[in-house]
């Protein structure tokens, strides 16, 4: 029996790929990766160096239309006898996983955070306020896994780069355009994020916000109020009903911390806050407070990195 | 424009998460339920518009129990036509996903809209399984839509941007932040809501694929460990050697 991962490669292949790659090898069966598009073959071989045998490549496929991966999955699962299909749970994954789910009549976990523990798989629920253990009850498996809940593990050499004709059929979804602000690092992938909130006034006070995460090679981020009134792009907004991330460092400024903002930030591995109000319910889910004026503190932050990346 | 809207019951947002019976159930006692958000201010809302702009009619449809009633009235008072509730444990979103297929099938939308995933089990399964169980297209977390004529124009979410996108309807498509603005149900929608049709229909046969075996609660944080704001530099040598996340 073998476990078939899908990776993303239209941009590269990102770290979650190789985390999904690792998590499969950890199921203890062969790992086949399988992908779509033109990407070149030294880069798709590095699936080998985390524990695939092979990469399988469909090259008729150019654009994400979730209807042709779904169907160039579901030929790769009947060509290898795969019982397992592991994705990391990203954009173009949400669209498809759910779709091979019924195609294959494959029970799906999406989102889970660790390898599984007997026949269950724990995932986050409620907004990462609990967990799950949830169990598959099919034979064939679709796991999809949250991004940044294991580390990718080298563990081997490169592997083989094979074509493959997986009857995609017609795209259905016209791709018009694509835009993507130069030089911001995409807030979902983050591993290190700064974020404020209404406690900086106004939107031209940004800038030392924008200042830190230069310095600190982070993505920027905001709470809701802040989105809704216009003094930052809605894609910035996290929390329960905007992105919900899970960054190595989480870093808030002028956010009192309501129950819907931590439901976006509450798996992030270390939350420091600043605030000036020390009854901020943001410190009772904080790893390091401060409790100051963000238009002094962060500054000061800003020169300390900058001292730190000097001395290192 | 015939227009269909999943609807999904969730736990208002500021609940507290707590399991009974052997930590293998949600405790619902006092807990109240809303609308899930995303399925209300985005795919509901959204939908309305398009049909004040185009004509047609918007339809909504939950899986549950009887006492979801209410949660489906509100989407009537909110401004949808007619409302139709397969009597249902909604079991998985598999589960759920065929009973709204086999529905749909049999009436001819030109859209199905879900929101982009619930508050509560953040599955986001439910449209693309639809989707595919329609053989339709699926376009998922969209910001904006468009449509003119039979022909959909969206933005959604790609790692690092947006893409815009063009699909033949009928389609399905989860919604997401962007899309539309909250709507408040005026004294007269809530009027109008009572007289509304809400058909109740049995489920279909179906086995759900997936169960949850039990709930756990995360582990209290650690008290917050307070920095000097004069000191940044300790807070700096904290992120490096003790947290090592810079």
């Amino acid at each position: 029996m073998s476990t078939l991962v899908y990776i993303n490669s239209r941009d590269g292949i990102a770290k979650n790929a190789y985390e999904a790659i690792t998590y499969a090898s950890k199921l203890g069966q062969e790992v086949i990766a399988i992908t779509t598009g033109n990407a070149n073959d030294s880069l798709l071989a590095t699936a080998g160096e985390y524990g695939a045998s092979k990469i399988l490549v469909d090259k008729s496929v150019g654009t994400d239309d979730a209807q042709q991966i779904t169907r160039v999955i579901a030929s790769a699962v009947e060509t290898t006898g795969a019982n397992t299909i592991v994705f990391s749970n990203e954009l173009v994954a949400k669209a498809v996983a759910p779709r091979l789910s019924v195609r294959l009549k494959a029970g799906l976990i999406s989102g889970a955070i660790a390898t599984p523990e007997g026949n269950t798989v724990k995932v986050n629920v409620f907004s990462g306020k609990a967990f799950g253990a949830v169990k598959i009850n099919s034979d064939k498996k679709i796991i999809s896994l949250l991004p940044n809940s294991i580390q990718p593990e080298q563990s081997g050499t490169a592997c083989s780069v094979e074509e493959f004709n997986g009857n995609a059929g017609e795209a259905k979804i016209k791709l018009l355009e694509t835009k993507k602000p130069e030089g911001e690092i995409p807030l979902p992938e983050a591993e290190l994020v700064v974020s404020a909130g209404r406690g900086l006034k106004g939107p031209e006070n940004w800038g030392m916000i924008e200042d830190l995460a230069k310095e600190l090679g982070a993505a920027t981020a905001c709470s809701r109020p802040v989105a809704d009134i216009g003094w930052r792009p809605h894609h910035e907004h996290v929390g329960q009903t905007g992105v919900a991330i899970r960054p190595n460092l989480y870093i808030a400024a002028g956010i009192s911390g309501a129950i819907q903002h931590l439901a976006g930030v509450n798996g992030s591995k270390v939350i420091v806050v600043v605030n000036t109000d020390e009854e901020a319910p943001f410190f009772k889910a904080a790893d390091y407070g401060i409790l100051g004026d963000a238009f002094e503190v962060i500054p000061k932050l800003t020169e300390a990195i900058k001292k730190f990346k000097a001395s290192n | 424009m015939k227009i269909l809207v999943c609807i999904s019951k969730s736990p208002d947002t500021t609940s507290k998460i707590a399991f009974t019976d052997g930590n293998s159930k949600f405790d619902e006692n006092g807990v109240q339920y809303i609308i899930n958000p995303y399925d209300e201010w985005y795919a509901l809302v959204r939908a309305l518009e398009l049909k004040e702009a185009n004509g047609g009619s918007v339809s909504v449809i939950t899986v549950g129990a009887a006492q979801d009633d209410a949660i489906i009235r509100k989407a009537l008072a909110i401004g949808a036509d007619d409302a139709t509730r397969i009597d249902a444990e909604p079991t998985d979103a598999y589960f759920v996903a065929m009973q709204i297929a086999n529905y749909a099938k049999e009436n001819a939308f030109d859209m199905v809209l879900t929101g982009k995933e619930t508050i509560n089990y953040n599955g986001s399964q439910v449209g693309g399984m639809i989707s595919e169980a329609m053989d339709l297209p699926f376009v998922s977390l969209a910001s904006k839509m468009d449509v003119a004529g039979e022909i959909a124009t969206l933005e959604t979410e790609i790692v690092g941007g947006i893409q815009i996108v063009e699909v033949q309807l009928p389609a399905v498509i989860s919604c997401a932040k962007g899309m539309a603005e909250q709507r408040i149900p005026n004294m007269r929608g809530i009027m109008a809501a009572r007289t509304k049709p809400l058909n109740v229909l049995p489920a279909s046969a179906v086995d759900a694929l997936t169960s949850f075996e039990s709930y756990s609660l995360p582990e209290a944080k650690t008290a917050c460990k307070m920095i000097d704001p004069n000191n940044m530099d300790e807070l700096v040598k904290l992120l490096h050697e003790e947290a090592k996340v810079i």
